[in-house]
């Protein structure tokens, strides 16, 4: 047998094999997955632009990490995305919400001379405020969140646009790091990680490095560095932990999850603020590498999260997806946006690639839900 | 004759000015299946909505082990050992047969904060807990959307026997099944009965019902229309009041007439037709 059996109950006592039921093989079990369609879309991605020119930029150290930090900035998003999507509801303030987590660190930084942890803290707080908003006035009025969330978008870009302007007269907030009594802290969002192993084999002559023998590349981003904290444990939650059944419960079938106790509008209010707290997340990461905030960041970025996620295999209807389907769907996303630009084709493109690869996805996700319940349902 | 474990006393529901219900006695006993027969619209959403605590009564009460309790929701008579199976099942067909099995009821391991959903446990006793019974599911983790109906009935009753409840509702579990797996789900109502559960069991085809029960109500529009031992009625006799007896007679005559008068037409016009 060894595991290789597909179902099934049969109505025998002792039942022997039912006859009906084909064997499927680990490759058939493999692309059942609902990572599986995103898993083969980044290897053929990866083929396809190391045979186009450009290809050795890409992949150099220098430009693996571009596209990497770009996947990971979106990576951080789209992984509570996957989430709040597997739960069955959208969160479209995403993107306003980086442009406000920053102003808020902004303002309370530059203009209530809070230190820098102190500004990050209140972008959190006020993270959580909106998001347990969003999420309350979804589960409360069963609206979609589609719309709620809209108002949000709109609402939130709009405070960050004309509380900056009342405040300061202008929509950026520059030299926020200047000056600040806690540098340390910047270095946790901004900084680098294994800086001496870059260096060493930069003086071994591995890597390229720049004329006073620094390597171009001096570490690991803590971008990335947050990005992979984040997927392991929104992935933890969601495959090994009860909190993930019922995130899987609420999408697949709100009325039934309620009806057998669980806390589906708790679950769903959690989640929105999950994603509020990732976009303030990626707001801070922002900030302190750019030590500006604009009230413009962020634009766009929910319907990148909400792609990024829908490309990894995660069901726009719900109850169906992975949080590494997310990281896969990340990275393809980074490595396009980056691939173009190396290979020569003009980024416009990118806009026309993009909307080539959701219609893909998502014709791939059916097929493979269908699969999932051995097209049963898709009959 | 042992004590009902769950009984109706005088229930009533109104929808506005429709009675839905009138002044319906129940009681069903531990180790009997209890048949709820009615044709369409006799009443019999509307009660089971009522068992499982879906609806509250107009009037009349609901008594547990002889004492009156009040459902305030499904969850709060489930507390109560009211198992309902409903048409829907209460599964998620995406998830997998062994997280359905114990949603909301997660088995855990580990100390915070890394206390998590003890999957290799809940696989086991989902297995075993259906093997139990007499099914036999070789993977758990299989979607629960990949099972036909009436092996999801069968998880559903599993489910309902393994958390210990007193009363198993079944809503119509054989109306969507074919001959076989009707049988199947047959079977399992009766192992459940045989654990001394209450059954109800809820159902127009006499024909599944009449073979597993004990005792047989007849509902029709929304009114008992008497409670008997299976030694009192023979099925036909059910199926009389089932239909409401004149009713049927007198469609089948008109069925009849409508035919005579058909042919009698083809015959004296017989070139028409060619």
């Amino acid at each position: 047998m060894a595991g290789t059996d597909s179902v099934a109950i049969s109505s025998k006592r002792h039942g022997a094999t039912d006859e009906r039921i084909a064997r499927t093989g680990w490759l058939t079990r493999l692309l059942r997955r609902p990572e599986a369609g995103a898993a083969s879309g980044l290897i053929a991605t990866i083929v396809i632009f190391a045979l186009l020119p450009g290809a050795g930029a890409l992949y150099s150290l220098q430009g693996s990490m571009t596209f990497l930090t770009l996947s990971a900035e979106l990576g951080i998003i789209a992984t509570a995305a996957a989430l709040l999507i597997i739960a069955g509801e959208f969160d479209l303030s995403v993107g306003s919400m980086i442009g406000f987590a920053g102003i808020v660190i902004g303002l309370t930084v530059r203009y209530l001379d809070f230190p820098l942890w102190g500004g990050i803290l209140s972008a959190f707080a006020t993270a959580v405020v909106v998001g347990y908003f969003n999420g309350l006035i979804v589960v409360r009025t069963r609206l979609p969140s589609f719309i709620v969330t809209l108002a949000s978008l709109f609402i939130l870009r709009g405070l960050s646009i004309a509380v900056t302007r009342a405040v300061t007269g202008r929509t950026q907030i520059p030299y926020i790091l200047d000056e600040i009594p806690d540098p340390g802290t910047a270095k946790l969002f901004n900084g680098e990680v294994f800086t001496g192993f870059f260096h060493w084999m930069g003086e071994m002559g591995w890597i390229a490095t720049r004329s006073d023998g620094t390597p171009l590349v001096g570490g690991v981003p803590m971008s990335i560095v947050w990005w992979i904290g984040v997927t392991a444990v929104a992935s933890y939650i969601l495959t090994q932990t009860r909190f993930g059944n019922w995130i899987y419960a609420s999408g697949g079938d709100a009325d039934v999850a309620r009806n057998v106790g669980v806390p589906v509008s708790r679950v769903k209010i959690i989640l929105f603020i999950g994603t509020a707290c990732a976009a303030t997340l990626l707001a801070t990461i922002q900030v302190t590498e750019a030590g500006s905030a604009d009230t413009l960041r962020g634009l766009l970025k929910e319907f990148e999260a909400i792609i990024a996620a829908v490309i990894g295999g995660v069901l726009l209807t719900g109850g169906y997806g992975t949080v590494i389907g997310a990281m896969f769907g990340a990275l393809i996303f980074g490595l396009v946006q980056m691939g173009i630009f190396f290979t020569g084709i003009d980024t416009d493109w990118f806009k026309v690639f993009l909307g080539i690869v959701i219609l893909v996805a998502v014709l791939v996700n059916n097929y493979i839900r269908a699969k999932a319940l051995g097209e049963r349902t898709a009959r | 004759m042992i004590a009902p474990a769950m009984a109706l006393r005088g229930v009533t529901k109104r929808f506005g000015s429709v009675i839905a219900l009138r002044d319906v006695d129940i009681e069903v006993r531990p180790g009997e299946v209890h048949c709820l027969l009615g044709d369409n619209g006799a009443g019999k959403s509307t009660l089971i909505k009522i068992l499982s605590g879906v609806f509250r009564p107009t009037a009349g009460e609901i008594l547990i082990d002889g004492g009156p309790v009040v459902f305030r929701n499904p969850r709060d008579a489930q507390e109560r050992g009211i198992a309902t199976v409903f048409q829907d099942l209460g599964m998620i067909p995406l998830m997998s047969i062994s997280r359905n099995f114990f949603l909301g009821r997660e088995p855990l391991k580990g100390i915070f904060p890394f206390r998590r959903f003890d999957k290799d446990q809940a696989n086991t006793v989902a297995r075993a807990a259906m093997a139990d019974i007499g099914i036999d599911v070789r993977d758990p983790t299989q979607a629960v959307g990949t099972l036909s109906g009436g092996e999801r009935q069968s998880v559903a009753i599993a489910r309902a026997i393994h958390f210990g409840a007193k009363v198993l509702i079944l809503d119509e579990p054989t109306s969507a099944l074919g001959v076989h797996q009707a049988a199947m789900v047959l079977k399992f109502v009766i192992e459940a009965r045989l654990r001394g559960l209450a059954v109800i069991f809820i159902s127009h085809n006499i024909h599944h019902a009449y073979p597993v029960g004990d005792v047989f109500t007849l509902l029709n529009r929304g009114q008992n229309q008497g409670t008997y031992r299976k030694s009192e009625i023979s099925r036909e006799e059910v199926m009389q009041i089932m239909s409401g007896g004149e009713d049927l007679r007198s469609l089948e005559a008109e069925i009849e007439g409508l035919l005579s008068a058909i042919a009698e037409k083809e015959s004296t016009q017989p070139a028409a037709t060619a």
